[in-house]
């Protein structure tokens, strides 16, 4: 089921705060962040964020296409290297 | 028989049974636009006459995307996810199930036929 519209996009407080201030001086760094459930918004775009995956953060720059995803759709939590080949298996 | 939205020709069936013939347009669809045409939903596509079938045509290409138009829609909605590295992207890439879906076992749809894989087992002890 979907997210009440009535409440609005869910974005965490703090990140938001993080984001309206680096947009009020108009600054760039990176955001440093384990909020992987945080809708991206419009106001994200341009910015650069960390997002963390569990075991590292990855960096992840925000662009157009992006708004209304989460932030965690962009860092993935799972290795894969593929299955064992013969070789390797012995 | 009428020629629809042109490769789409639909048969001696009912006409809102012959119009879910077309890419995009489904039993609630079809049902809708002859509502919306006042045309009887009941007639057969041979019977329908010329100026129904030009409203039908031009009333559907201007208010839905069918055929070209949707299958286009859809690629591009794939190809974008598919550019923006998001998760979903990344199963699209792989030919994996997108809506976590396990894959351990089944996942033939998207994954194909089976690969196997010899002498599995005796490797695995």
């Amino acid at each position: 089921m979907s997210r009440s519209i009535k409440k609005g996009p869910f974005v965490h407080p703090k990140l938001l705060k993080k984001v309206e201030a680096q947009n009020q001086k108009g600054s760039r760094d990176p955001i440093q962040t384990w909020s992987r459930a945080s809708v991206i918004l419009p106001d994200f775009v341009g910015h650069t964020f960390n997002v963390h995956n569990g075991r590292v953060f990855l960096k992840v720059y925000v662009t157009e296409d992006m708004v209304g995803h989460r932030l965690g759709e962009f860092s993935p939590t799972r290795t894969f290297r593929g299955h064992a080949s013969k070789k390797d298996g012995k | 028989m009428p020629r629809l939205l042109g490769v789409d020709i639909p048969n001696e069936k009912r006409i809102e049974i012959a119009l879910t013939y077309i890419y995009g347009v489904g039993p609630a669809t079809a049902q809708k636009v002859l509502k919306d045409l006042g045309i009887n939903p009941a007639v057969r596509a041979k019977d329908l006459k010329d100026d129904e079938v030009a409203n039908l045509a031009s009333h559907l290409e201007k208010n839905y995307p069918v055929e070209g138009a949707l299958r286009r829609l859809t690629m591009q909605n794939i190809s974008r996810l598919k550019e923006i590295y998001c998760y979903r992207g990344l199963r699209h890439r792989r030919g994996l199930p997108v809506r976590g879906q396990r894959t351990r076992s089944n996942a033939r749809g998207r994954k194909g036929p089976r690969k196997t894989v010899a002498n599995k087992k005796i490797l695995r002890k």
